[in-house]
């Protein structure tokens, strides 16, 4: 008997898991699972191993540093991040894609560790489609980011590092934006700037922000106030990176190089009065 | 702060009154599973080539173990992966890659795609994204219309698609000098007064490969953990040449050649 039930029943699962040989493919795995040190308190090895603030010597470097923001307004979502990921003090990267394309009609954007948010959004991008299929219609991005806010919830404390703003048209036409991160906060607003830079993309913003922006002026407030960051966080920098979600998806709008928009702004418009064309000066 | 996670509750002392010994004291175990073996790693991909290079040296502090170590795998399907870092990590991250590929290919029968596997690739790592492996891996192969991929990764698998890239302990010295002569950055057209900048554009094979090599001579000029030799692995697009080629389902249209030659070995 006890064999007969050995045989049809299913195999026990492993507390930890091990590798799943079994596998294969490019999709996302259906549950995921994740391979531990084997040690008491995993999540402290993790924190002594990569580096933060407090531990910037740690062998194993993630990227880091950003601006990115996001913002309603009359005409739709506007939202705009630089291109930059360092490692420590060394520029790893100059053209990282910070805006993540979930579907036509979300995007999220990274700031934090870079894996983390290219995972679990190209994870919520899967959620997203299972729930259009189940339900036949778009999901909401209030729900969408409730998913993305759990999932990391459950996580908390075992050292994933994500701020993102999650944007984009529901059913119905409804725009949605919330600010999710890895300690658990899920709020939902008009304007966000997340990231190192964030302070100076907020003075830009504040300043130039409201409703009944028109598209061009809105497309160009978020452009212009990237370009405050790049220019005074050194964390921030590359290339900016835009987009505008309107009522049927998003529209991407550029990955402009900042440098040759700094010299316009300045010599074209007569901003950045601060910097000199001379050395002398 | 010491690091007190290697310190089970199990193995904290009792409380007591006693004189303190040695062995009533809390012990610190070190527990460490990460060795840097240096070396350095460089992909460069082409319109319809993909270069990987890596030097051959495998140290640990000031010792050279070998100066014979492989950084550079072909993982089948016409695809290479290089890798630095550990290299224990880096050549179980090889194999794994390499198995994987292979299942995909008696799973689907037919050839992964370079994009296809970068997102595998991402997924590996990311599945120990709490214990990472301490490798940083680069993907090369050619895409579905026969042009240059090269896939960059961080630790736990954040990727993208790039033209050159250099990887591991030399990669400071490396990376400015790629920047300004694959990606021709702040290079400006003659007599443009700086206003027209130079496009960067197809660089034929032998003339990366040169870059290639003077990237390395000099990196090992001023880091200890370059040199030995160099491994330069190539794949380029190959035409079936014949009938039984053309039928054949392991032909991948890619063939990929490995170079070696020497590098300083001071």
């Amino acid at each position: 008997m006890d064999a007969l039930v050995s045989k049809y029943a299913a195999e026990p699962e492993l507390d930890i898991a091990e590798e799943d040989d079994d596998e294969v493919g490019t999709g996302l795995p259906q549950s995921v699972s994740f391979t531990l040190p084997p040690i008491d308190h995993p999540a402290k090895f993790l924190r002594a191993m990569t580096d933060d603030h407090a531990n910037p010597s740690a062998p194993i470097k993630l990227k880091h540093g950003t601006t990115t923001l996001a913002f309603k307004f009359r005409g739709g979502v506007i939202v705009c991040t630089d291109s930059r990921a360092t490692q420590g003090s060394w520029i790893a990267s100059q053209t990282v894609k910070k805006v993540i394309e979930i579907n036509p009609y979300l995007l999220g954007t990274m700031a934090g560790g870079a894996a983390d948010c290219q995972y679990w959004l190209t994870y919520l991008g899967m959620e997203c489609r299972l729930h259009q299929l189940r339900h036949k219609r778009l999901i909401s991005v209030a729900a969408a980011s409730k998913i993305l806010a759990n999932l990391v919830y459950s996580y908390k404390g075992m050292g994933l590092s994500m701020g993102t703003m999650l944007t984009g048209v529901g059913h119905g036409g409804v725009f949605g934006l919330y600010y999710v991160d890895s300690d658990g906060n899920r709020v939902e607003g008009n304007l966000f700037c997340v990231g190192s830079g964030a302070t100076f993309a907020y003075g830009v913003l504040d300043r130039g922000y409201q409703w009944e922006l028109t598209d061009e002026e809105a497309l160009e407030l978020g452009r212009r106030s990237i370009l405050a960051a790049t220019h005074r966080d050194a964390y921030s920098g590359g290339y900016i990176n835009l987009y505008h979600i309107k009522e049927d998806g998003w529209v991407h709008h550029g990955f402009n190089d900042t440098n040759p928009i700094f010299w316009k702004q300045k010599l074209e418009k007569g901003e950045f009065q601060n910097v000199s064309t001379t050395l002398d000066a | 702060m010491a690091s007190s996670y290697m310190l089970p509750y199990a193995q904290q002392a009792p409380p007591s009154y006693a004189h303190p010994t040695e062995a009533s004291q809390p012990r610190q175990h070190h527990w460490s599973p990460y060795t840097e073996n240096g070396g350095v790693i460089l992909g460069i991909a082409g319109k319809d080539y993909v270069i990987l290079a890596g030097d051959t040296r495998s140290s640990e502090g000031y010792n050279i173990n070998t100066r014979t170590a492989r950084k550079v795998f072909s993982v089948g399907s016409g695809l290479i992966l290089g890798v630095v870092g550990m290299s224990a990590d880096g050549e179980e991250l090889a194999r794994k890659v390499t198995r994987k590929i292979d299942d995909y290919k008696r799973n689907h029968d037919k050839h992964i795609t370079v994009s296809a596997a970068a997102v595998m690739l991402s997924r590996i790592l990311y599945q120990k994204r709490f214990f990472p492996y301490y490798c940083q891996p680069l993907l090369g192969g050619l895409d579905e219309n026969g042009v240059g991929a090269i896939y960059t990764y961080d630790y736990v698998g954040s990727f993208e698609r790039e033209q050159s890239r250099a990887f591991g302990s030399a990669a400071a010295l490396i990376t400015p000098f790629l920047d300004n002569q694959i990606n021709l950055k702040n290079q400006f057209v003659p007599g443009s007064n700086g206003e027209q900048p130079k496009q960067a554009g197809d660089l034929p094979r032998a003339t990366v490969e040169k870059i290639v090599k003077d990237a390395f001579t000099s990196a090992v000029e001023r880091q200890i953990e370059v040199g030995d030799g160099l491994q330069l692995v190539t794949i380029t697009r190959a035409p079936p040449r014949t009938e039984e080629e053309a039928d054949d389902d392991d032909w991948t249209g890619a063939a990929i050649s490995v170079e070696l030659s020497p590098l300083k070995k001071d």
